[in-house]
């Protein structure tokens, strides 16, 4: 099964809650880092043996001898990613979404499949549970398909669950790493923000049609309005992480919360056992 | 004019909190909330909406189930696995429809059409600190980085029809496409990082990012004395990029209260965090004026 962390809003503590998952999960297990842009799930599991390839996406190369300035390509890519001036054929590979359209257009065979580097994947073991995360090259706009990448790969069923960080936000990059998933997880926290980003998330994942359950963390903090909208919108709440320093300063440290603090752990226990019931629930009905 | 936009690498650095203090602290700026994905600028500055638009951007793939010969080439050359046989015919997704126009092109009997797509509203608004432009991307949609731009050329325009110097903006998390838009033609960012392990290593992404755009960098430490020694890491990196670090700022349970009354912290009568920030914005101020 996949479950995916996730959340509408950044820093809410999904790695910190994907870290402790996976510290306490069932082996075999593969934790996978999707939030490309800023990933940080390794800074917690501390993975070693770690391997890195390069992904790339198709672009395509350009062949100006063969082009006749027949602009079908042009007409045809809506990302202005290849344009003809005059009688010179420009690429622009940084604009280029990879669809393979220009290159089946061309009449003249001007075009050729080429590429662009979108960035790493780097996979490795940490505890005896398999570590991938993909790491966007700087400077690299597009996050989803390194992501897609790297869920087309996902060892899935044979080599037990996946446990997904996801990045923040609800478009298209959040929208990506969930969709794959068996159960979504919302990490949120009770304030006007977190509130406003975990409305916007459930807005966004409902119509996936996963069983979803909330976890909130810093309780304590700020007002009681996410429990309402829980409450209203029947959204379970699988666990409450209690505001208290003492995690902060372990998640400054790069320690797994569940690790530095054991009073967390029987509900880090509750929590597993909620994601696995909702799955469960949805197999058997 | 200049342009400011406050930005983390990673979210929930507290950006928000940080551009609600420095809008109050603000005479002469027009207001911007970039990140139009999870946007949050205006719980604290309750903008009143003068101007609405809808914001169209790209097209969405849709098969006419009449005119469709079930040839399935479509299926065959979209990239994104967009389209599926369903028990009714191939149909499209639209989570996955890129909008590419492979599968539009390439229909024998075209019987694809491709209308424009609806991905959200922008507005113009007031607020007690002044103009503000924001934005929702509506949950799922893409092309972020397009209503980035579209919302800092209205904030520019704004900004010299009302005679304002700066804008300031409120970024978004990460590093991809809404950030590389914030970051197009922007003077100055500062990057509120916090002393963590994850802190430093977003804070060093996001400056190379910067850097790449030759975009000026300041930071500021938010949750300063929650680990001194992360801290001590972040100002030794800083010093060794030539990253003036213009505010310290404590870990404070202020922040989160005055952001529950929708309030800017430096409302709230703190002095000491008002104090503070005060520094911070004219810390910013003069790495600007510097800057021309």
């Amino acid at each position: 099964m996949i479950y995916a962390i996730a959340s509408g809003k950044g820093g809410t503590g999904k790695t910190t809650v994907t870290a402790s998952l996976a510290s306490i999960w069932e082996t075999p297990l593969t934790a996978v880092d999707l939030d490309v842009e800023e990933p940080n799930l390794h800074l917690f599991l501390k993975p070693e043996e770690m391997i890195t390839g390069k992904a790339h996406i198709e672009v395509p190369d350009a062949d100006e001898d063969k082009c006749t300035g027949c602009r079908a390509c042009s007409e045809l890519c809506q990302f202005k990613a290849i344009t003809v001036m005059g009688d010179t054929l420009l690429t622009f590979p940084e604009m280029c979404h990879g669809c393979g359209g220009c290159i089946a257009i061309c009449p003249e065979k001007a075009l050729t499949p080429g590429k662009r580097e979108l960035g790493e994947i780097v996979t490795g073991k940490s505890h005896g549970n398999e570590f991938i995360m993909g790491r966007l090259r700087i400077g690299e706009a597009m996050s989803p398909p390194l992501m897609k990448q790297i869920l087309n790969d996902l060892p899935i069923n044979s080599q037990g669950d996946v446990l997904i960080d996801a990045p923040p936000g609800v478009s298209c990059p959040a929208i990506t790493a969930v969709m794959r998933a068996d159960c979504i997880v919302l990490v949120t926290e009770p304030t006007p923000f977190g509130l406003h980003d975990f409305r916007l998330a459930w807005e966004a994942f409902s119509p996936i049609g996963k069983p979803m359950g909330a976890v909130i963390n810093r309780a304590g903090v700020g007002n009681n309005d996410v429990y309402d909208f829980c409450r209203e919108k029947d959204i379970p709440i699988w666990a409450e992480i209690p505001f208290d320093r003492s995690v902060a300063e372990a998640y400054s440290n790069g320690y797994v919360p569940v690790k530095a603090i054991p009073t967390l752990k029987p509900t880090f226990e509750s929590l597993k056992n909620s994601m696995q019931k909702a799955v469960n629930e949805v197999s058997h009905a | 004019m200049h342009e400011v936009v406050i930005i983390s690498g990673k979210g929930g650095a507290g950006k928000t909190s940080i551009t609600g203090a420095f809008a109050n602290l603000a005479d002469n700026a027009i207001l911007c909330d970039l990140d139009v994905d999870a946007p949050d600028l205006h719980l604290l500055l309750s903008p009143e909406h003068k101007r609405i638009e809808e914001f169209y951007s790209g097209n969405e793939a849709i098969i006419n189930q009449e005119q469709c010969t079930k040839c399935g080439l479509c299926e065959a050359m979209c990239r994104f696995s967009a389209i599926t046989q369903t028990d009714e015919g191939f149909a499209v997704d639209p989570m996955r429809c890129e909008g590419c126009n492979v599968c539009v092109s390439f229909c024998p009997p075209q019987a694809i059409s491709f209308p424009s797509k609806h991905c959200g509203t922008w507005y113009e608004s007031e607020t007690r600190f002044g103009t503000m432009v924001h934005a929702q991307l509506f949950p799922g949609e893409e092309n972020s980085g397009r209503l980035v731009t579209l919302l800092k050329q209205h904030a520019r325009k704004r900004a010299e029809e009302e005679g304002h110097e700066l804008v300031l903006s409120d970024g978004a998390p990460g590093i991809g496409c809404p950030v590389i838009s914030s970051l197009a033609g922007t003077n100055l960012a500062v990057v509120v990082t916090e002393p963590t392990l994850s802190g430093l290593h977003d804070l060093k992404r996001v400056a190379k990012l910067c850097t790449g755009f030759k975009t000026k960098v300041a930071v500021l430490i938010n949750k300063h004395d929650l680990n001194l020694a992360q801290a001590k890491a972040i100002e030794e990196y800083c010093q060794e990029k030539g990253y003036p670090v213009i505010c310290r700022f404590p870990h404070d349970n202020a922040v989160t209260e005055a952001m529950v009354q929708g309030k800017a912290i430096n409302e709230t009568g703190d002095s000491t965090a008002s104090q503070l920030l005060e520094a911070a914005w004219s810390n910013m101020l003069n790495l600007l004026h510097d800057s021309k």
